[in-house]
């Protein structure tokens, strides 16, 4: 087998008394959908942030291509092709639709230092943009300001920007929440256009979706990885059935 | 269309006309017998061109630094030096000769305040909030004093510029010449920060003032574009301190007092922070508004006050807002 597009090795992450991250390890291999399920505080969106970098580990690496990415700042772990979604829409209030993935395809071509040419009338960054909006559903909306967007619009946003970053290994934090049931199924449907396209590492809470999408499921305890496996080992898996799956499923 | 940097036909017109305007101000003051106003409208533009300066930071950036007089200070200096050395006919630190060419004095008041922003604004922009605020606060001040120490320079009296920089072979003494020359260099200087608001280094500027984490997501070092930003602004400041020493011949350490800083801040925020012009109107409010009030009484600042408090609490967007409300341009 191949060397695995990220590796996660022996990270662990505290804050003050709680263990958050507890020695993980974890792989995504290359054009993978690895789904990361936990209850509630077990850790998935710290690991994501010390994934991006915002968080820094105590201790354990982290790989991209073999390539140790630990100490990195955000934004270079971003042009080694590692991409992101917020839990919460990050986005910028009083720019259009249209200039979030223009921004975006904006920092993906290289520095932004260029200080006369109106960056709201280059097509080089609005035509890439605008093919974005389509493909995940937004054309429409693309000349309306964030503010005016509906929640699963603004999510359907936020994969348009990480798209423009053409990563190659997407972290999508709870994609789904707060998505009604169309909206999220539309969500599914679209992440799973992309589907090998790219690697995912996807965080959710909704089953159905991440049973739909994920080709190896990992479950999170206690900042820990109990199992990982595919969704039928998962399920039948004693362990998780007890500490997470358990009555509350049934 | 939301792009606010694109001017509508109305907004053109209008800014034609504001343009207009301040061609025939001296002609019409001269006119109707305030040969006074002409002085003054030059050091509106000054602090228009200072405060623009600021807007970038503050308005454009959501940087607040409360330093940014030390610039302006800097700026001025740099042209007072330079003319020292001219006068004594010794070199400054031995090999830099002094100057009295505004295309040297000048240029060179830009550049000096651009490094002394690149250094500050290194170390300052390491820090966020109300610590950004105290070290940029914190550096103007130590500049401060040490103009004042500087007793070689004037010390705490400041330093005499006995004539204004030479430029072309004009008469750069009247003042109507030195209106002009003015006018020119703060619509070039309004120009440039149009060109780079809505430019992608802007884009990305905006972008970090709104929501930094997000830009830091895209792949943007957040850091170098704020410093960029930051040290761009400096040179700003330069520039207008250097058109103020040959406009008033004369520069002191009051130029740096953290009190001229909050003067700048009050014109960016009273004129509408991050809009391209309210940084002008701003200027042109606050200084006029000292001018009149202080001619009819001593206490002028007890009526400054609650003017501005009204104008920044009713209308949200600073003067610009209440223009838009009027033009009905607005939303």
């Amino acid at each position: 087998m191949t060397a695995p597009l990220l590796l996660i090795e022996g990270l662990y992450k505290t804050f003050g008394g709680l263990t958050a991250t507890d020695n993980l390890t974890l792989d995504v291999r290359a054009g993978e959908v690895h789904a990361l399920i936990g209850p509630n505080g077990a850790g998935k969106t710290t690991v994501i942030n010390q994934l991006t970098g915002e968080l820094a580990p105590n201790a354990g690496r982290i790989l991209l291509d073999g390539q140790d990415i630990t100490a990195l700042p955000v934004h270079a772990r971003v042009h080694r092709g590692l991409g992101r979604t917020f839990q919460i829409v990050q986005l910028m209030g009083t720019y259009t639709a249209l200039d979030h993935v223009a921004l975006a395809v904006q920092a993906h071509q290289g520095h932004s230092f260029r200080f006369f040419r109106a960056a709201r009338d280059d097509r080089g960054l609005r035509d890439p943009a605008d093919a974005l909006l389509e493909r995940v559903g937004l054309k429409a909306r693309a000349d309306e300001p964030v503010a005016s967007l509906s929640h699963g619009e603004r999510k359907q946003l936020e994969l348009a920007v990480a798209l423009a970053m053409e990563p190659r290994l997407l972290l999508l934090d709870e994609p789904m929440a707060g998505l009604g049931a169309v909206e999220s199924a539309q969500m599914v449907e679209l992440l799973q256009s992309l589907k090998g396209r790219f690697a995912m590492l996807l965080v959710e809470h909704d089953m159905e979706a991440v049973f739909s999408l994920a080709d190896r499921i990992s479950v999170l305890v206690g900042g820990r990885a109990i199992a990982t496996g595919s969704a039928a080992d998962i399920q039948a898996d004693p362990a998780v059935r007890v500490a997470y799956l358990g009555e509350g499923d049934a | 269309m939301h792009d606010p940097f694109k001017f509508s036909g109305k907004a053109l017109i209008a800014i034609a006309i504001l343009i207009a305007a301040l061609v025939a101000l001296p002609f019409i003051a001269n006119a109707v017998g305030l040969p006074a106003t002409t002085p003054l409208a030059t050091r509106l533009l000054i602090y228009a061109i200072a405060a623009g300066s600021l807007n970038l930071v503050l308005g454009f950036g959501g940087m607040i630094s409360f330093g940014h007089a030390a610039f302006y200070g800097v700026g001025g200096y740099t042209v007072g030096i330079l003319f020292q050395h001219v006068r004594i006919g010794e070199p400054l630190f031995g090999f830099i000769p002094g100057t009295e060419q505004f295309l040297i004095a000048v240029p060179a008041a830009i550049l000096v305040a651009g490094a002394f922003a690149l250094l500050i604004g290194a170390l300052a922009l390491r820090t966020s909030g109300v610590q950004f605020i105290m070290i940029t606060l914190a550096f103007a001040q130590m500049l401060f004093f040490l103009f004042v120490a500087l007793k070689r320079y004037g010390g705490d009296d400041g330093l005499i510029i006995r004539r204004r920089n030479a430029l072309f072979g004009l008469n750069m003494r009247d003042d109507l010449t030195f209106y002009f020359v003015v006018l020119i260099v703060t619509i070039g200087f309004y120009l440039l920060l149009w060109r780079i608001a809505g430019s992608r280094f802007g884009m990305v500027l905006g972008a970090i003032r709104q929501n930094e984490r997000r830009v830091a997501a895209l792949g943007i070092a957040v850091y170098r574009y704020k410093l960029a930003a930051f040290t761009i602004a400096g040179m700003g400041a330069g520039l207008a301190g250097g058109l103020v020493a040959n406009y008033a011949r004369f520069v002191s350490p009051d130029m740096l007092h953290w009190t001229k800083s909050g003067e700048l801040m009050v014109m960016v925020i009273l004129g509408g922070a991050g809009t391209l012009l309210g940084p002008l109107f701003g200027a042109f409010a606050l200084v006029t508004l000292e001018t009149v009030l202080s001619g009819w009484t001593e206490r002028w600042q007890l009526f400054l006050g609650p003017i501005l408090l009204l104008i920044i609490l009713y209308f949200r967007g600073g003067l610009s807002g209440l223009f838009k409300f009027i033009g009905g341009g607005g939303k």
